[in-house]
C-alpha cells in the first residue's frame, strides 16, 4: 500500500473499518448490541457486518442492558474478546452494576485470576434534539472509576484505530462515541491502524492558552482556537483521548508553557471531568499559572429539545472564545 | 512536656523525682522542667505507677511531648523494659534569621478585599526580581498582575538584606524572665484589644478590721491587706463569670475554677503570677499562707506546673511603691487583669461632709472581646462593695 495514500471516509465507517478488522484479526471477536445486525446498528455502525461474519459473531439481543452487558462480561472472562454495543450513555446505566461492581472490580475481587477484557462502545452528546433521556454526556461518571479504561475517539485515526488497542487490553474499556461524529467526513490514511491508548494529543499548538477537550467538543474547540488565532491570541488545543486515565503529563506540560487553561467538557460543570482536570493543574502547576482556570460545560439542566435551548445549553464556539480572551485577558 | 506560659514551646526536664516502678498519685510532684521562667516542677494528674520515663534529663523537647507512661491501677506493665529512650534535644525556640532576599511586601490593596490580585506566576517573578508589585497595572482578568505586566516592570534595587539575627541563648535567668515576660505581654499589646476602668473604694473600715484581728495572731500568722484585695476579686468573679477564664480559638471559654494569678516581683528583677487554685473558697488564713507559700517558692524558682499554667485572672498590687493606681497588660490567654494603687488617706466627701478616708485605688483591665466595659465597671464595684463587709470575706 501506498505510503502517503489516503481515502476519503466517515468517523461511521471508520469505527466499522475497526470493527472488522477486529473480526477478521482473532476470532474470539465478536459484536452484539441492541439492532446491531439485521437493521445494522442504530447509528449504522455496523451495516453489512452481519451478512459478512454471520449471526454467530454479529448478535442482536433482547432489550436489556444490564443482561447482554452481563454477558458480554461473562464472555470476556471465559476467553471471548467480546465488543458489547449500547445505544447509549443514557441506557448504559441500566448495567452500572454490571460495569461497575463486576468489570471493574473482577480482577481485584479474584485476586488477580480473573480478567475481563471486554469493550464496550456507546454514544454519547447532544446536539441532535433527541431530548434529554438520550443525549447526556455521562462520561465522567464512567472516568471516575478504578478498573476501567475510558476512551472518547474525536478523530478519523482514532475511530479507526482505538477499537484493536482496547481489545488487546486485558481490562475493561469503554469506548464513547460523540453522535455528531459519525457522519464526520475527512480522509484517512489507507493504511491506518491500532492507535496508542494511554496519552493525549495535541490537535492544534499554541503558546497564549491550553484549551483542554476530547470527543465531540474538539471541533467546537478547533473552531475557538481559529477565530482567537485571528485576535492574535494563539491557543493550543489538546484532545485528552483518554479520559481514564488522564495523561496528566500532557496537560501540565502544556499549562506550564500557555500558563492558562480553558477546559471544554459537554459533561456538566459539578463533580466532573473539567473539576478533576481543573484540580490537576492546580495540584501540579499553581505557581506557573497566570490566570485562574476557566471551563466551559454544558448548562446544569437536563439537554432541553428545542434546538434554541440544546444550542444555548451545549458548550459552543463563541463561548469558549469567550472564555479564552477573558482568561489571557490585556492585549494577549 | 506541659505549657506552662503562653508563649512556651519548649522545656529542658533536669531532674526525675521519680523512679520507674515508683508508685505516683494525683498531686505529686514527679519531675522538674527549666523554662524561661526558671524551674517548675511538673505535677501528676494520674494515679498509678511509673512505668518508664521516656525522656532523659538535660533533653530539652517541644511542649506536648510525652514525658514518661503512668500505668493505671490493674493495668498490665509494658511489654518494653522500663528503659528511657533518649529524644534529640531540639532546637530552642529562637526566631528563625530571614531569608537574606528581600520579598517585597504588597501593599496597596486593591481589590475589594484589600488584597492584590496577582497570578501564582506573577508574584514569583516578582519575588525573584524584586519588582513591588503595588506598584503595576494588572491586565489580567478582573485587573490581575498577570507575569507580562511584572516582566514589563522596571526591577526596584533591592533593599540592603537586613537579616534579624537570632536571638542568643539568654545569658542569665534573669533575661530568660525578661525575654519571656516581652513575648507575653508584646502578643497582649498585638491581640487584646484592652479597655480600663477606674474605681475609688474605701477600705478604711476593712483595714481598721484586719488590724483589730492581727492583735489576736501569731506574727507569723498576721494577714497582709493584699489576702483582703484577692479574696474580694474571687468572690466577686462568682458574679462576673465572663472576667475569669480564657480567650481562646476566637471564643471566651470560662474558667473551670477561680484560680486567682498574684503578681509577684522577684528578686532579680522580673515578675511571675503564680495561681491560688479556687481562690474564691478559701479562708483568708488559708490564702494568707497559700500566698507566703507560693511567694517563697517563686524567688526561690520552685513553682509547679499548674500554678504557672492554670491562673484565670490576674490581681496585682503596687501598693507597697506608693503609686496610687496601676493599669495593667492582661496576661493572655486570660482576659482580664485587676490591679489596685496603695492605700492612702484622702479626702472623702459623704453626705455634705468632708472627712477622710483610707481610700485604694482598684482599677480592671480587661479584654474587649470577651466583655463590655459596663459589665465591668459592676464588677469592679461588686469588688468595693465586698470590701465593705471584710468579715464576711
Amino acid at each position: 500500500m501506498n505510503a502517503g495514500a489516503t481515502v476519503r471516509t466517515t468517523y461511521r465507517e471508520a469505527m466499522r473499518e475497526a470493527i472488522r478488522d477486529a473480526m477478521t484479526r482473532d476470532p474470539r471477536v465478536f459484536l452484539m448490541g441492541e439492532d446491531v445486525g439485521h437493521y445494522g446498528g442504530c447509528f449504522a455502525v455496523s451495516m453489512g457486518l452481519l451478512k459478512e461474519f454471520g449471526p454467530d459473531r454479529i448478535r442482536d439481543t433482547p432489550l436489556s442492558e444490564a443482561a447482554f452487558v452481563g454477558a458480554g462480561i461473562g464472555a470476556a472472562m471465559g476467553g471471548m474478546r467480546p465488543i458489547v454495543e449500547v445505544m447509549t450513555v443514557n441506557f448504559s446505566l441500566l448495567a452500572l452494576d454490571q460495569i461497575v461492581n463486576n468489570a471493574a472490580t473482577l480482577r481485584h475481587m479474584s485476586g488477580g485470576q480473573l480478567s475481563v477484557p471486554v469493550v464496550i462502545r456507546m454514544t454519547t452528546g447532544g446536539g441532535k434534539q433527541v431530548a434529554a433521556q438520550h443525549s447526556h454526556s455521562l462520561e465522567g461518571w464512567y472516568a471516575h472509576i478504578p478498573g476501567i479504561k475510558v476512551l472518547a475517539p474525536a478523530t478519523l485515526e482514532d475511530a479507526r484505530g482505538m477499537l484493536w488497542t482496547a481489545i488487546e487490553d486485558p481490562d475493561p474499556v469503554i469506548i464513547f462515541e460523540h453522535t455528531l461524529l459519525y457522519n464526520m467526513e475527512g480522509d484517512l490514511a489507507a493504511d491506518a491502524g491500532p492507535v496508542a491508548i494511554d496519552r493525549a494529543a495535541i490537535r492544534r499548538p499554541g503558546r497564549d492558552v491550553s484549551l483542554i477537550t476530547y470527543g465531540g467538543s474538539l471541533y467546537k474547540t478547533l473552531d475557538a482556537a481559529t477565530a482567537l488565532a485571528a485576535d492574535g491570541i494563539e491557543a493550543e488545543v489538546i484532545d485528552l483521548r483518554t479520559l481514564r486515565p488522564l495523561d496528566e503529563a500532557t496537560i501540565l506540560e502544556s499549562v506550564t508553557r500557555t500558563r492558562r487553561a480553558v477546559i471544554v467538557d459537554e459533561g456538566w460543570r459539578s463533580v466532573g471531568l473539567s473539576a478533576e482536570i481543573s484540580a490537576r493543574i492546580m495540584e501540579g502547576a499553581f505557581y506557573e499559572l497566570d490566570a485562574p482556570v476557566a471551563r466551559v460545560c454544558t448548562v446544569e439542566v437536563p439537554l432541553p429539545y428545542p434546538k434554541h435551548l440544546e444550542d444555548a445549553a451545549l458548550p459552543q464556539t463563541d463561548g469558549i472564545v469567550r472564555a479564552a480572551r477573558h482568561v489571557v485577558g490585556g492585549n494577549g | 512536656m506541659p505549657q506552662l506560659g503562653a508563649d512556651m514551646a519548649a522545656g529542658k526536664l533536669t531532674e526525675w523525682l521519680k523512679k520507674p516502678g515508683e508508685r505516683v498519685k494525683r498531686g505529686d510532684i514527679v519531675a522538674v522542667v527549666e523554662t524561661d521562667k526558671g524551674a517548675i516542677e511538673v505535677e501528676i494528674f494520674e494515679n498509678g505507677t511509673l512505668d518508664r520515663v521516656l525522656v532523659e534529663p538535660g533533653a530539652k523537647v517541644p511542649v506536648g511531648t510525652v514525658l514518661a507512661m503512668v500505668r493505671g491501677d490493674g493495668e498490665a506493665p509494658s511489654a518494653a523494659p522500663p528503659m528511657p529512650r533518649p529524644m534529640p534535644a531540639v532546637a530552642p525556640s529562637v526566631p528563625k534569621p530571614r531569608p537574606a532576599v528581600a520579598v517585597p511586601e504588597r501593599r496597596a490593596p486593591a481589590g475589594p478585599t484589600g488584597r492584590l490580585r496577582v497570578s501564582p506566576a506573577a508574584a514569583r517573578l516578582a519575588a525573584e526580581r524584586g519588582v513591588d508589585l503595588a506598584g503595576l497595572r494588572g491586565t489580567g482578568p478582573d485587573g490581575a498582575i498577570r507575569i507580562a505586566d511584572v516582566a514589563a516592570a522596571p526591577a526596584e534595587v533591592a533593599p540592603a538584606a537586613e537579616p534579624v539575627a537570632a536571638l542568643p541563648e539568654p545569658a542569665t535567668p534573669a533575661e530568660a524572665i525578661r525575654r519571656a515576660i516581652a513575648a507575653a505581654m508584646s502578643r497582649s499589646n498585638r491581640e487584646i484589644p484592652h479597655y480600663y476602668l477606674s474605681h475609688a473604694i474605701d477600705v478604711s473600715r476593712a483595714l481598721d478590721w484586719l488590724a483589730r484581728g492581727n492583735e489576736q495572731r501569731p506574727v507569723a500568722g498576721r494577714l497582709l491587706y493584699g489576702v483582703l484585695l484577692v479574696k474580694a476579686v474571687a468572690l466577686a468573679l462568682r458574679d462576673y463569670p465572663e472576667f475569669n477564664g480564657f480567650w481562646r480559638d476566637g471564643r471566651f471559654a470560662p474558667g473551670a475554677g477561680i484560680h486567682v494569678g498574684t503578681a509577684i516581683a522577684l528578686r532579680g528583677g522580673g515578675l511571675i503570677a503564680p495561681a491560688v487554685h479556687d481562690a474564691d473558697a478559701m479562708t483568708l488564713d488559708a490564702l494568707m499562707a497559700s500566698l507566703r507559700d507560693l511567694v517563697a517558692r517563686a524567688r526561690a524558682m520552685r513553682l509547679r506546673s499548674s500554678e504557672l499554667a492554670d491562673s484565670t485572672i490576674t490581681v496585682t498590687s503596687l501598693g507597697d511603691q506608693g503609686v496610687d493606681a496601676v493599669f495593667g497588660v492582661i496576661y493572655p490567654p486570660q482576659v482580664a487583669l485587676v490591679g489596685f494603687g496603695t492605700p492612702a488617706e484622702r479626702p472623702w466627701a459623704d453626705q455634705g461632709t468632708v472627712t477622710t478616708r483610707r481610700v485604694i485605688q482598684a482599677s480592671l483591665a480587661a479584654d474587649h472581646r470577651a466583655s463590655d466595659g459596663h459589665r465591668g465597671a459592676l464588677f469592679l464595684a461588686r469588688v468595693g462593695q465586698l470590701l465593705q463587709e471584710p468579715e464576711k470575706l
